[in-house]
């Protein structure tokens, strides 16, 4: 909403006020002010000037040189290209060293010569002012701009200040409680509270002319469930003309653009009141009957856009005899609107009901600024004094002449909304000490009534229903910024619930082992899973579907994070970031039943490339996690023994492990596909692993118990043993575990060797193991006898000792 | 013998002093003073002494050694303190070469300024919440006073998976499932990810992330949420933080508020970074809308309450000047190592 400041000082006093006060204070009540601008602001320095003589250029067939009276002792001369000036007309001239309008963009105008001429300024068009002809109608777009009597033709004046191009428009942010405030009136009210002047909107009138309504215009309301008043009345012997300057100014500055006298009217009292107003041409309201009705089913109708639209049943139209002439509250038809050749207007001013208006709008895909007010609400209670305006602008403006009769179809209910008036109530919500007095003047200026303990709403008022809506507008006005601050009281503890905890933990164990983390987007593209080679019939593909999404890429929610993380690796690789250590902690989104939501359970995800990065740089990535954060005794497997994890399909066959706890599978890890990773444009060997954290919470030792350091001392043993190569280590570290029970303290494997002096197909594999018993130092004896039982057991899976 | 001692002495004394080397010394020291040495051989003939002399022989012996032990110990001392510092000087390094890499891990922006404002508001005595991102129509929308038609709906363009199942806009949608499963009073907060139907740009995500507050208690007072948001401001951004309330609207509060924060650069005076304003809007609150209470089954009459909600990427990019909000979902190494 852009608000004119010389129209609002018609209604209130706010002269006196600086426009940065003015905004601020205003915006502090409760109307946020976005910011506001001084019309013709770039232009400087342009005055009124009489042309005294026109000569032509000596060197030029198109130029003209002129003397120009601007107040000033002598004349200025200034050679100009414009064919439209005569002697005596009276032109905005831009001095020297002034600025005005070129192209959009501001530029100066100083001394110069044209073809040898001194030319000491510049005669100025409308769009060198940064207006149109829609602001001047008789002015010319391609000429200098000749000054009609509107304007003030004193030589020497400011531009600005001889043709109305002086005012100030401020933009406010009118939010969607507040339709009342989407009008010259409405922000007076507000403005007139909040400073605490006098408000005075006068009551309009017209006298008019004999002849009845009736007899010219018939009104049938079909739907008063939809249309609860509807208001309507006849202008004869129109002229259609442009409309005075004083009127056109305040468009403008209202950021509308000025037609002609019946559609500004219109316009003028829809900024206002905030009531939108229709005018259309009796001459195509077949059977001069209007009908507010539902659509018929197949209805079609061309709206003023020019566009033919299928209306619907539910939908409200204005018809006539035959046809919809305007979808009720949303847009005219094509031929509804004012014509040059227009003899007799109706107007009409109504209320439709918002939701039925929204709703429709919506449906049509058309926003008007009249859906736009009704959808939010305005006043019921004010159509008919909005056709009153209406006449007295015509009659005022000359436009025609207005019936005295007029319709008036009211089906409002008129009972206003009342609220209990407790000051007690209010002072105890907002924490403040506010008088009753104080209260009620303050609410009294809004136009609030307060009778027997009631406060009564006024009736563009949509937006007060409890107690706290009064608190709210008391609060305001005293100023959010007088209300003390206090720290609540009462006891509350708060803790991290234990899972949060052990999220926060895995989070910084990963950073801990040397992991950044990323931030993904949820919404991934289906065609994601092709790139991580998911198969066609995996459960991953059935996906929670954003159904508008943005684009493709983000249309999906993904059921798995690693296209994801895939994704930010390929963005750093091809950044050239020679390596990165990553990790996601983010959510999946699994779709449960058809009309319920999916689950969300969230993920750690790993991933790395570049430095160091190989299997077992990441395993021992996940083997110092699942540790750290109280998972012990994991075993890995094979993908292809474990189908718990689709994506599978992404890691490359012989390099990637699935990771089981109890039986569970926890994670999947290893090495990405060369396939994948060439789909994501990586050329180096990418890694990753990805946790279903929070599944692993309950695994998880997070209570810490601790162990008291050991007495005795150590005992070490290497063990060298030879075996096929096809023997996985893990099956050999299993062996010596399980045969040398609790005196085994570590097991570190130090070497795997293939190769001279192992014959083909076998390995080398040596292991030091800490041997340590707690209750006395281990004899030799004793690690002997566990040492034998240790190579029994591994002989029985084939490994032996080197020889 | 007496000559012979002396003549020893001072002989010793002055190779002790001229002697440069450490290994020089040690043969020094055998040679006066070991078994072979000098000392030992005068020492040798005492049995030829007198009676009267041995032991003024003897005790000058005695001293002589001494001297000369003290002499070398000295002078051993004093070498080995040289061999040292030549030793150290040959080691010295190149101290500027580069320190050898360490695998580092940071934490995110997002999630840094997240959990502190998690500890903020813990040491507040609020819990941490959660709810789910894919939601019902009627927690993000109908339970806070949103019903189907309503005008503020447009201000929140809203991805539909369903007509009833939606991305959350808001995580306002906790502050319902809270108030369902829990009976007053109520402190939590809970951060998380929202999704809005806005194209990518510099300050635009169609993924962020807020953090809603929301308190419902007996005797709750918009002046407790005024002090509550000033307490998280100061803590946040220092103690001279000042904020201001300014009236608005929305739906599932009311009065509503918006949150301003004095803007940092121009502390109120207003520069190109406020827009002149001298303050950033940083968050939205209000009292809890009555009917909101009782939607969720808590009668409006007894408790009050006030919900607040902020946008983190926003207060993110104000706290480590990030001017573009596409580099918080890039994740490029060189921007997430500067924090």
């Amino acid at each position: 909403m852009n608000l004119s400041m010389k129209w609002v000082n018609d209604y209130v006093d706010l002269k006196n006020k600086d426009i940065k006060q003015f905004c601020n204070e205003m915006t502090m009540s409760g109307s946020k002010v976005e910011g506001y601008e001084f019309e013709g602001n770039e232009i400087s320095n342009v005055v009124v000037g009489k042309v005294l003589e026109v000569v032509p250029h000596p060197d030029s067939d198109h130029m003209v040189i002129t003397q120009v009276d601007v107040g000033e002792d002598e004349p200025v001369q200034i050679v100009t290209g414009a064919s439209n000036v005569n002697v005596g007309d009276f032109v905005p001239v831009a001095k020297h060293k002034s600025t005005v309008l070129h192209e959009g963009k501001t530029v100066k105008i100083t001394k110069g010569k044209l073809r040898g001429i001194a030319s000491n300024g510049m005669l100025c068009s409308l769009g060198e002012l940064g207006l149109s002809v829609h602001d001047f109608p008789y002015a010319i777009e391609d000429g200098i701009f000749i000054l009609g009597e509107d304007c003030d033709r004193t030589v020497g004046t400011d531009i600005h200040k001889a043709i109305g191009y002086d005012d100030i428009s401020v933009e406010f942010e009118i939010t969607s409680n507040r339709p009342d405030c989407l009008s010259v009136t409405g922000l007076a009210r507000e403005a007139a509270a909040t400073f605490n002047v006098p408000l005075n909107i006068p009551e309009p009138s017209f006298t008019g002319v004999d002849g009845d309504i009736n007899d010219m215009l018939k009104v049938n309301i079909v739907n008063t469930e939809k249309c609860k008043r509807y208001c309507a009345g006849i202008v004869k012997n129109v002229k259609i003309e442009p409309s005075p300057r004083w009127m056109r100014e305040r468009l403008r500055a209202s950021g509308v653009r000025p037609i002609n006298n019946f559609v500004d009217i219109t316009n003028y009292v829809m900024l206002e009141y905030g009531q939108p107003m229709h005018a259309f041409d009796l001459r195509y309201v077949e059977g001069s009957e209007i009908n507010v009705r539902n659509a018929a089913k197949g209805e079609k109708i061309t709206t003023l856009d020019g566009v033919e639209r299928e209306l619907s049943e539910e939908m409200l139209v204005i018809a006539d005899k035959e046809k919809p002439v305007a979808v009720a509250g949303v847009m005219g038809g094509e031929y509804s609107g004012i014509m040059d050749d227009t003899t007799t207007v109706v107007f009409e001013s109504a209320y439709f009901e918002p939701v039925q208006v929204r709703r429709t709008a919506k449906k049509l895909g058309m926003r008007s600024d009249a859906s736009s007010r009704y959808e939010k609400g305005v006043d019921p209670l004010i159509s008919m004094k909005c056709l009153t305006r209406a006449f007295e602008l015509v009659e005022q403006l000359g436009a025609g002449e207005v019936v005295k009769t007029v319709i008036d179809r009211d089906y409002t209910d008129k009972t206003p909304a009342s609220v209990e008036f407790s000051p007690e109530w209010i002072n105890g919500f907002l924490g403040t000490d506010i008088s009753e007095s104080q209260m009620k003047e303050y609410l009294e200026r809004l136009d609030f009534k307060i009778e027997n303990g009631m406060i009564y709403a006024p009736s563009f008022r949509i937006d007060i229903e409890y107690k706290a809506d009064v608190a709210e507008e008391v609060a305001r006005i005293y100023g959010y910024n007088n209300i003390p601050s206090t720290q609540f009281k009462g006891v509350a503890e708060a803790a991290f619930t234990k899972e949060q905890l052990f999220l926060r933990k895995v989070e910084n164990t990963a950073v801990a082992l040397g992991c950044y983390e990323i931030a993904t987007y949820s919404f991934i593209s289906p065609k994601y899973f092709d790139k991580i080679k998911l198969p066609a019939d995996s459960k991953l593909r059935n996906t929670v579907t954003i159904t508008n999404p943005l684009g493709e890429d983000t249309s999906v929610m993904r059921t798995s994070t690693i296209p994801s993380m895939l994704e930010i690796l390929s963005r750093n690789y091809n950044n050239r970031n020679e390596s990165a250590r990553l990790f996601d902690m983010g959510k999946e989104y699994i779709p449960t039943e058809p009309g319920k939501l999916p689950i969300e359970p969230s993920r750690l995800t790993i991933g790395m490339y570049g430095d160091n990065a190989d299997f077992y740089e990441l395993k021992g990535i996940a083997d110092s996690l699942l540790k750290n954060i109280g998972i012990n005794g994991c075993e890995y497997v094979r993908c292809s023994e474990c189908g718990a994890f689709d994506e599978a399909s992404a890691f490359h066959p012989g390099r990637s492990a699935v990771i089981i706890k109890d039986d569970t599978p926890i994670a999947i890890l290893g090495e990405i596909h060369p396939d994948v990773a060439a789909n994501y444009g990586i050329e180096a060997k990418v890694y990753i692993a990805k946790f279903n954290a929070v599944e692993m919470f309950p695994m998880a030792q997070t209570e810490i118990s601790y162990k008291p350091l050991p007495k005795f001392p150590a005992t070490t043993r290497d063990l060298s043993l030879i075996c096929d190569d096809s023997i996985p280590a893990g099956s050999i570290e299993k062996a010596i575990k399980k045969a040398a029970g609790n005196i085994l303290e570590k097991i570190t494997l130090f070497d795997v060797y293939k190769g001279q002096q192992i014959e083909d197909g076998k390995k080398s594999i040596s292991y030091s193991l800490i041997l340590r018993s707690h209750d006395g130092t281990l004899t030799d004896e004793q690690a002997d006898t566990v040492m034998t039982k240790v190579l029994k057991s591994l002989k029985e899976i084939g490994a032996e000792l080197r020889g | 013998m007496k000559n012979e001692l002396e003549k020893i002495h001072s002989e010793a004394m002055e190779a002790a002093d001229s002697c440069d080397s450490i290994k020089a010394l040690d043969e020094l020291r055998v040679k006066y003073l070991g078994k072979k040495g000098g000392l030992t051989a005068i020492l040798k003939q005492m049995g030829k002494l007198s009676a009267e002399e041995r032991p003024v022989i003897g005790q000058l012996a005695n001293k002589i050694r001494a001297d000369i032990e003290e002499a070398v110990s000295k002078k051993m001392t004093l070498l080995k303190a040289k061999e040292q510092e030549i030793k150290l000087a040959k080691e010295t390094i190149d101290i500027t070469l580069p320190g050898k890499p360490q695998s580092l891990g940071k934490l995110h922006p997002l999630t840094i300024v997240s959990n502190e404002i998690k500890e903020i508001f813990m040491g507040m005595g609020f819990d941490i919440a959660d709810g789910p991102e894919v939601e019902y129509d009627y927690y993000n929308f109908e339970a806070l006073n949103l019903p189907p038609d309503h005008p503020a709906r447009d201000t929140q363009d809203t991805f539909y998976i369903t007509d009833n199942i939606l991305l959350r806009t808001q995580t306002s949608s906790v502050q319902v499932h809270v108030m369902e499963n829990k009976k007053p009073p109520i402190r939590i907060i809970s951060p998380g990810r929202v999704y809005r139907s806005d194209a990518v740009d510099a300050t635009h995500s169609p993924l962020f992330h807020q953090v809603e507050g929301l308190v419902v208690d007996k005797g709750i007072t918009m002046a407790d949420l005024k002090g509550t948001l000033e307490m998280l401001m100061k803590k946040l951004y220092g103690d001279d933080c000042k904020i201001r309330l300014r009236p608005h609207h929305f739906p599932f509060t009311e009065p509503s508020a918006e949150v301003d924060v004095m803007c940092f650069n121009c502390h109120g005076e207003g520069c190109r970074i406020c827009k002149g304003e001298g303050y950033i809007e940083l968050l939205g609150a209000g009292m809890v809308h009555p009917k909101v209470l009782e939607g969720c089954g808590i009668d409006s009459s007894v408790y009050s309450g006030f919900a607040f909600g902020m946008g983190l990427e926003r207060i993110v990019m104000r706290r480590y000047n990030i001017s573009d909000m596409r580099l918080l979902f890039e994740n490029d190494l060189r921007f997430l190592e500067q924090f």
